[in-house]
């Protein structure tokens, strides 16, 4: 058995869309029967990415989530459908039959990742296939995942211990996109932003110099890290919980303790934290 | 019909190319087979570094498919419909008159008949004509190759390009290290191996390469900046906007006011100066003139010392920031990234732009420029890269069908007359102007001192426009003159030669369709420029040579630029002295066979096979980039045009006294008293910044780089997928609108909000954009990129119409950088922004 699988690192995508396009140009205009059938030139996103800003003002980051079908083991448009129009392959793959998913828009609105678009002109739902009439050719990989530049998309079978995806799996902590949609998806996923918070520190009596060094904490949401600020006196916790309430506390030498509780409503900037001397 | 595929190459990458019945289907980066790649090896760390086997085009490339079908592309010759050139021309409705399709005969035949016209009645001088930069690849049908040609055949008035993306470095940074044969930009050669194995921190400064990408070398660089972020190499980003490398790479982000970058860099110097931390062996034995330098530092000479108290006054950094960067700039081996090819940021682009290019090198000279980590690098170019083999490329005089000794004829263009680009409006509606520099200035420091003035005496205002293209409503500065330009009864004639409607296309009084670089023959190297960037390829992790092949026929009437231009030489009766006797892909061959690629590979095979991969040897030698300058050796890197090289001044920089200039020798002689572009440099204040009188009534600073997901203006409008790119275009109420980024707290005070139709302002003119409210952009200033190509006035043809195509080239300032420096500053714009409510 094979499941075929994307590893989605999101901290080495850099944003480019190149994912995006070449899947467009796989498919605009292109009918692949029985796979696919040809995606129109508007609102189809069958690789989306996801600019997702974080953080505030001089401190913000961004993150680019590149969002594909999930090909998931327990894929609700499957259930969804009639006549077997939804299918899972051999391989893992999630597949919309274009004949057999006429009319059924049921499909688009059973999926709770919004990765199906519906084509009003030929009134067909349509997704990623994993480029599968492509695989099924022969190609290594599909077009998204030849054309990412940074290697933030690997492609392989999570069931051949040899592939690069399942010893990547292996070492790194995969996650899904969306636990709580329970759908178990196939394709994985690294660095998701979490939350994280930010702060410079300063010292009252020499603002003139920044304050590198200086040990901070945090602890709370079962946490408890240590950091120390760098040459330029910031200091950041990233992978925190959402909406949990944790403490950041700085001791300094010579000068007086300082903390402070947030919660983690959005990422959070402490901005300058200015220490007074004992 | 079964599928068949060929091979080409864009601006950004090599293609396979999948045609069905005549029809493009797909564009792949170039299928290559598996055993062509022999991967370099680098080694750093106990670790070895090598790229994958594949090419990594930049994002439009993606889209190709898209533009060559474009809705945008011009398919007929076209007429405006009131230009009569034998009655009423009607200049003043260029911009605002509809076209009349005509044939292509009635076309050639007013093109050549008013050539004949013009040159007869005014002389040769009367003709100009100029190009667009880029828009296809090939050397063969290259700009510089059968409009060039077909030019000098006319004896026409050239306009000379400003080095408008890095002006700063070939106008200043020249008279501070030499480097004028790559117009101010230093060698790269082994930079990615000086980096990997001794860089412990890089300042991108002004640089965000994963936009530029190195100009043409598509993404293959964003790899190796990942291996630097694996590695633990402390990144900096100083820049207004919190740019795209710096979203990725992380790390840490300053982001001074704008125009004030040298100030911070004055203040950097101070640091290193007062605490004692820079490398005076280096600065006693490699440059000359600091102790000329020191004094204005210490603030000796004009009462000011230029402490980080000081800029932070000016920059708005705080004085803390930036005396912990340049204590650590000092500590650790730092690259400085940013003035290299593709990494000339927009700070080079501004009011005194030269000061802080000259500064970037005066800084890293302070740091022991050329030793280990100590480089001067765009994180784009440098990888391991074959130089032993030469291919022509499109900026060498022996890789254009106008200039190369492949060749039986070339025509000579006696006339000496030339216009500036930027000014050539002017030109037109105002003569006479002057002006000093002979545009790319890569054969001498001098050529930066030639003064130029238009009309020359005893030649002729020019009359008839060839324009071939059509961007400068996104790309130049002030660009409205523009349009007065066109529509002034002194342009008697003009035509417009492009494969797209661009945003000067429809100024013109006659429109021909050209094909694009699918729909002919062609030979090309991926990313090499050739010429003032020799060995540009070293961005790519292969060389490859594509033998770009003619996918499919011409589409409607469109035909190469190399067949119309022998049409019109045909009407004027000198074909043959055109064509040389030579079908384009005779030229092909010929360059080929000019070239070291036939003792690689037979022309049979690389013909029919579609590319060929130079790899490196296995006794490649890595050179890195000023390291025998740093070394006191002589110049061991492969820098061809170097002309010091193999001489027995070959351990000299090209500046007058060989070594690092902080007291610019060359401007000592020609421009002792110039206190814009001082023999030593300084901070000088902005003409168009927070210290001007227009600050209050516009109170916010427009910042607009080189865009990310088109290349100049070419993409963009001519390819509709981008518009599914939000950071590219915004789609709203079914219209692709061009985003300006704006901070939180001037959106506020301004009711704007992510979405909203904004409106951009100054004396100059307005465009409409959308606003996008991001924590990314410092406050105070608006980023919009610069090279829409889409001009998209509320009332066509009306100079001063809000255009909400998206140019905010039109908000910028005519002011050129300095009274003796030409270049454009579009990065000294003062805005305001307000909700537009139609
Ligand atoms: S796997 Fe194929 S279909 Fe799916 S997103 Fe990638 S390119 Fe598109
Ligand atoms: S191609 Fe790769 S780097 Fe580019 S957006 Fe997609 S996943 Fe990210």
């Amino acid at each position: 058995m094979s499941r075929y699988s994307i590893l989605i690192d999101v901290n080495k995508c850099n944003g480019c869309y190149n994912c995006f396009l070449s899947c467009r140009d796989e498919y605009y205009g292109n009918d692949y029967p029985p796979y696919s059938a040809a995606q129109p030139l508007n609102d189809q996103f069958w690789m989306q990415v996801k600019e997702v800003e974080r953080g505030v003002y001089p401190k913000p980051k961004v993150s680019y989530i590149p969002k594909p079908c999930m090909h998931c083991e327990s894929a609700p448009c499957i259930s969804a459908s009639k006549d077997g129009a939804v299918y899972r392959r051999a391989d893992g793959i999630v597949m919309i039959d274009p004949e057999k998913a006429i009319g059924q828009e049921a499909i688009v609105n059973a999926c709770p990742y919004r990765v199906v678009f519906w084509n009003a002109e030929k009134q067909i739902p349509q997704k990623c296939t994993m480029c599968a009439h492509r695989l099924d050719e022969g190609e290594k990989v599909p077009r998204c995942v030849e054309s990412c530049p940074t290697g933030a998309l690997v492609f392989g079978d999570l069931d051949d211990p040899n592939s690069e995806i399942s010893k990547l799996a292996k070492e790194v902590a995969t996650e899904s996109l969306n636990p709580e949609f329970q759908t178990d998806s196939l394709v994985k996923y690294v660095g998701l932003p979490k939350r994280f918070v930010a702060g410079e520190i300063v010292y009252k009596d020499n603002e003139g110099e920044c304050a590198p060094g200086v040990k901070v904490t945090l602890t709370g949401g079962g946490q408890n890290r240590e950091s120390v600020t760098d040459i330029f006196g910031d200091f950041e916790f990233e992978g925190l919980d959402k909406n949990t309430t944790y403490t950041v506390a700085v001791a300094a030498n010579g000068y007086a303790p300082w903390q402070t509780e947030f919660t983690t409503y959005k990422d959070v900037n402490l901005g300058e934290i200015v220490l007074e001397r004992k | 019909m079964s599928e068949k595929v060929f091979t080409n190459c864009t601006n950004a990458g090599p293609v396979s190319v999948y045609v069905k019945d005549g029809k493009v289907t797909r564009m792949r980066p170039l299928v290559a087979e598996e055993k062509d790649f022999k991967p370099w090896v680098i080694e750093a760390d106990g670790k070895k570094y090598s790229p994958p086997k594949k090419f990594n085009v930049a994002p439009y490339v993606h889209a190709d498919r898209r533009r060559l079908y474009s809705d945008d592309r011009i398919k007929y010759p076209l007429k405006r419909v009131d230009f009569d050139p034998n009655g009423e021309r009607n200049p003043q409705n260029r911009g605002k008159s509809p076209y009349v399709r005509i044939s292509w005969d009635e076309a050639l035949d007013i093109v050549s008949s008013e050539i004949k016209r013009v040159s007869e009645t005014y002389g040769n001088s009367a003709i100009s004509g100029m190009t667009s930069s880029h828009h296809n690849w090939g050397i063969v049908g290259y700009k510089m190759g059968p409009f060039a040609r077909f030019m000098n055949m006319l004896e026409f008035t050239p306009v000379l390009d400003n080095p408008d993306s890095w002006e700063g470095w070939h106008w200043g940074a020249t008279h501070t290290y030499g480097f004028y044969w790559r117009l101010g930009m230093p060698e790269q050669y082994d930079l990615l191996e000086d980096a990997l194995q001794n860089a412990e921190m890089i300042v991108l400064w002004s640089n965000d390469p994963d936009s530029t990408r190195g100009t043409y070398t598509g993404q293959e660089s964003a790899l190796w900046r990942q291996w630097l972020k694996e590695k633990g190499v402390k990144m900096v980003f100083i820049d207004p906007y919190h740019n795209f490398t710096a979203g990725v790479m992380e790390g840490k982000w300053i982001a001074p006011r704008m125009g004030t970058d040298t100030a911070l860099a004055m203040a950097i110097a101070y640091v290193w100066i007062t605490e004692d931390l820079y490398d005076k062996e280096y600065v006693k034995d490699r440059t000359i003139g600091f102790e000329e330098f020191k004094p204005y530092v210490l603030g000796e000479t004009d009462g000011q010392p230029k402490t980080p108290e000081w800029a932070e006054e000016e920059s708005g950094v705080k004085a803390r920031v930036i005396r912990a960067l340049a204590r650590e700039w000092a500590a650790k081996r730092t690259v400085l990234s940013g003035g290299s090819r593709g990494g000339e940021g927009g700070a080079c682009r501004v009011a005194y732009g030269t000061e802080w290019a000259r500064m970037m090198v005066l800084l890293q000279g302070m740091q022991g420029l050329g030793k280990p980590g100590r480089s001067i690098w765009g994180t784009t170019m440098g990888a391991p890269s074959d130089t032993k083999n030469w291919f022509p490329a499109y900026a060498d005089l022996q890789g254009r069908v106008a200039t190369s000794k492949v060749a039986n004829h070339l025509p000579v263009n006696p006339n000496k007359q030339r216009v500036w680009r930027l000014t050539l409006p002017d030109a037109i509606l105002n003569p006479p102007i002057s002006w000093y520099g002979e545009g790319f200035c890569g054969q001498s420091l001098e050529q930066q001192f030639t003064h130029f003035k238009y009309p020359m005496d005893g030649c002729s205002e020019i009359k008839l426009f060839y324009r071939y293209g059509g961007s400068f409503m996104g790309t130049m500065s002030d660009t409205s003159k523009w349009v007065r330009m066109y529509q002034s009864p002194k342009l008697e004639f003009v035509v417009n030669q492009d494969c797209w409607f661009n945003s000067e296309t429809q100024m013109a009084d006659i429109i021909l369709p050209a094909c694009t670089n699918f729909e002919r023959d062609d030979v090309g190297e991926w990313g090499a420029c050739g010429g003032y960037t020799c060995h540009a390829s070293s961005g790519c992790n292969y060389r490859i040579v594509v033998r770009q092949q003619k996918c499919l026929e011409p589409m409607w009437e469109s035909k190469s630029d190399y067949e119309i231009f022998t049409l019109l030489a045909e009407k004027l009766g000198r074909k043959e002295e055109f064509t040389d006797g030579k079908t384009e892909l005779e030229w092909v061959k010929a360059f080929f066979d000019s070239s070291d690629l036939p003792k690689l590979i037979s022309w049979e095979e690389f013909d029919k096979k579609g590319y060929h991969i130079i790899n490196i040897d296995e006794n490649y030698k890595s050179t890195p980039s000023l390291r025998w300058f740093a070394e006191g050796r002589d110049c061991d890197t492969p820098d061809t045009n170097n002309p010091k090289r193999g001489t027995e001044k070959a351990g000299h920089l090209g500046t007058y006294s060989g070594k690092i200039e902080f007291a610019s020798e060359s401007l000592k002689s020609k421009f002792p008293d110039d206190e814009e572009r001082p023999v030593t440099p300084k901070y000088i204040k902005s003409w168009e910044g927070h210290h001007s009188e227009i600050f209050e009534k516009y109170p916010m600073q427009l910042m607009s780089p080189h865009p990310r997901f088109s290349f100049h203006c070419h993409y963009d409008k001519h390819t509709d997928w981008l518009d599914d790119i939000p950071v590219h275009r915004i789609k709203k109420d079914g219209y692709a609108w061009w985003p300006a980024r704006i901070n939180p707290v001037d959106a506020n005070r301004r009711g704007i909000q992510s979405g909203d139709i904004v409106r951009l302002y100054n004396d100059r003119g307005s465009v409409l954009c959308i606003a996008v409210v991001t924590e990314r952009v410092r406050h105070g200033v608006i980023h919009s990129y610069c090279s829409s190509a889409k001009y998209d006035p509320l009332t066509p043809g009306k100079s001063d119409s809000p255009d909400r195509g998206g140019c905010v080239a039109i908000l910028t300032a005519s002011r050129m950088v300095s009274k003796n420096v030409p270049g454009m500053t579009p990065n000294s714009c003062l805005i305001e922004i307000e909700k537009w409510e139609g």
